[in-house]
């Protein structure tokens, strides 16, 4: 066995987690924007934030990460010649990295919107209530009341969302990132082992789940102190 | 936008055909994983630790790794091992790993059946005691048991569950496309770009595809679910199980 590309096939960690990471923060933050445009008493972000969670869970996340980074290419390289910029070549290169993660970022972000969506509404009206008739702005409601009550709820969701959207950050090897899984292949092709390489990335993978799932069921046990069974 | 180019008659036969590989996948892949997860569930329902240990460490796996990776290792991986190669030109079943259409098969059917365990371990313990304990007093074997009292209603409480598998599987298909000479509605995608370049047209006609095939499947999982929850059915008309797809969490 050639295991002489296993530092090569380590470093791509780093990458993994950082794509996983980015698309976790951005995901977090389109949730919940998404979920309270869905509880809106207006119509129309409602009818958005509906068309959002539904399209986007309707299509496999592998053709709408094609679809962006290759379908968003050519929509910067029209409006940078639209507006006369990128020099010579009348482009500007998207970084693969963007692409993959704010891609992950925008498909999760419907799945997180399901999830906060549903524990906005575990917690009780009359705190929101209660809250406006103190004189809060809506957007105080959300942040200091509807928020940090609906963590308790949102737990157990968010979880199963982080540990799908680890496991499809492998996806952004297919357009180029060199991420954890793309040098798996490569350390696989060069060296004829691939059975070795890929296993050591199913391993890695495995452990990253593992971990974040330990983790998050004693974050879940922290946020139920105090809480009547 | 130039959706003129892709209503051409090779191109639509393309798309067709993609749909086509699509559905086979996952049927087959379905078809496996039920198949193969009914006598796995029981065993990691058993209160044996012998039974449940493996198959808990089987799922653990499979749960916990992209299906990518189960992909590749199946295809390049298995491929390239000695071991197979030294006897798939004429050993039964060795030689079926030479075909892409069967490796991928085979991770798509471990990986859906890794998940569709754990529906279906879960809806066996969830069986009421009552039942499990008048079988008992009525004198059945164990065996007589799980197949007409726990494994009949266990299936049937699995059923909303196992709708957002069909989707969540529905979907996982499109990964059979980074393999080379399958040619599913991602890949006819990937075609129609790299003849036309055009991305935006090409991968948004692939999502509509994708998102009609979904809608059906919805509709179609809502009907079966409703005859076959009928017993649960509340006078209101609802059932009284959780309503399923498309409002659910994601499993992991």
């Amino acid at each position: 066995m050639n295991a002489s590309y296993l530092p090569y096939v380590l470093a791509g960690v780093g990458l993994t987690l950082a794509v996983a990471v980015g698309a976790l923060m951005l995901s977090t933050l389109l949730g919940i924007v998404a979920a309270a445009a869905r509880l809106s008493s207006h119509r129309l972000p409602r009818a958005l934030a509906t068309a959002y969670a539904t399209l986007i869970r309707g299509v496999p996340d592998l053709v709408l990460m094609l679809l962006i980074f290759y379908g968003g290419q050519i929509a910067v390289n029209a409006i940078v010649q639209r507006l006369g910029w990128g020099g010579e070549t009348g482009s500007i290169d998207i970084d693969p990295f963007v692409a993959g993660t704010v891609t992950l970022g925008f498909i999760y972000g419907a799945y997180f919107a399901e999830t906060f969506r549903g524990a906005m509404l575990a917690v009780p009206v009359g705190q929101s209530e209660a809250a406006l008739a103190c004189g809060m702005s809506r957007v105080q409601v959300l942040t200091r009341i509807v928020l940090p009550q609906m963590v308790r709820h949102a737990l157990p969701g968010f979880t199963n969302n982080w540990l799908v959207l680890v496991k499809s950050t492998a996806l952004v090897s297919v357009i180029g990132l060199t991420d954890l899984m793309y040098r798996a292949k490569q350390a696989g092709a060069a060296s004829r082992a691939a059975f070795f390489y890929f296993v050591v990335a199913a391993a890695i993978y495995l452990a990253i789940t593992s971990v974040s799932m330990l983790a998050l069921r004693a974050i879940e046990q922290r946020h139920h102190r105090g809480v009547r069974a | 936008m130039d959706f003129e180019t892709l209503l051409q008659p090779d191109t639509l036969k393309l798309y067709a055909s993609g749909i086509g590989v699509t559905l086979e996948l996952l049927a087959v892949a379905l078809l496996a994983g039920v198949v193969l997860s009914m006598p796995l569930a029981v065993a990691r329902a058993s209160k044996s630790r012998l039974l449940s240990l493996p198959v808990a460490a089987f799922t653990f796996v499979l749960r916990g790794t992209p299906l990518l990776v189960q992909v590749y290792l199946v295809y390049y991986g298995v491929a390239q091992l000695d071991w197979v190669q030294a006897r798939w030109d004429a050993v039964w079943p060795w030689m079926w790993f030479k075909a892409p259409l069967f490796c991928t098969l085979v991770a798509f059917g471990l990986n859906t059946t890794a998940y569709t365990v754990e529906l279906v371990a879960g809806a066996i313990r969830e069986t009421p005691h009552g039942e499990v304990e008048a079988a008992q007093a009525f004198g059945m074997t164990r065996a007589t048991l799980m197949m007409r009292i726990v494994l009949p209603s266990a299936l049937r409480r699995a059923l909303p569950g196992y709708g957002n598998e069909v989707i969540l599987m529905l979907h996982a298909t499109s990964i059979a496309s980074v393999v080379p000479g399958i040619v599913d509605i991602t890949g006819a995608a990937n075609g129609v770009y790299a003849t036309t370049y055009l991305p935006f047209e090409a991968y948004i006609a692939a999502a509509l595809i994708y998102l009609v095939l979904t809608f059906a499947l919805v509709l179609a999982l809502r009907w079966i679910e409703r005859r076959a929850l009928a017993h649960l059915r509340r006078p209101g008309g609802r059932t009284g199980l959780a309503p399923t797809a498309p409002d659910d969490a994601h499993p992991a």
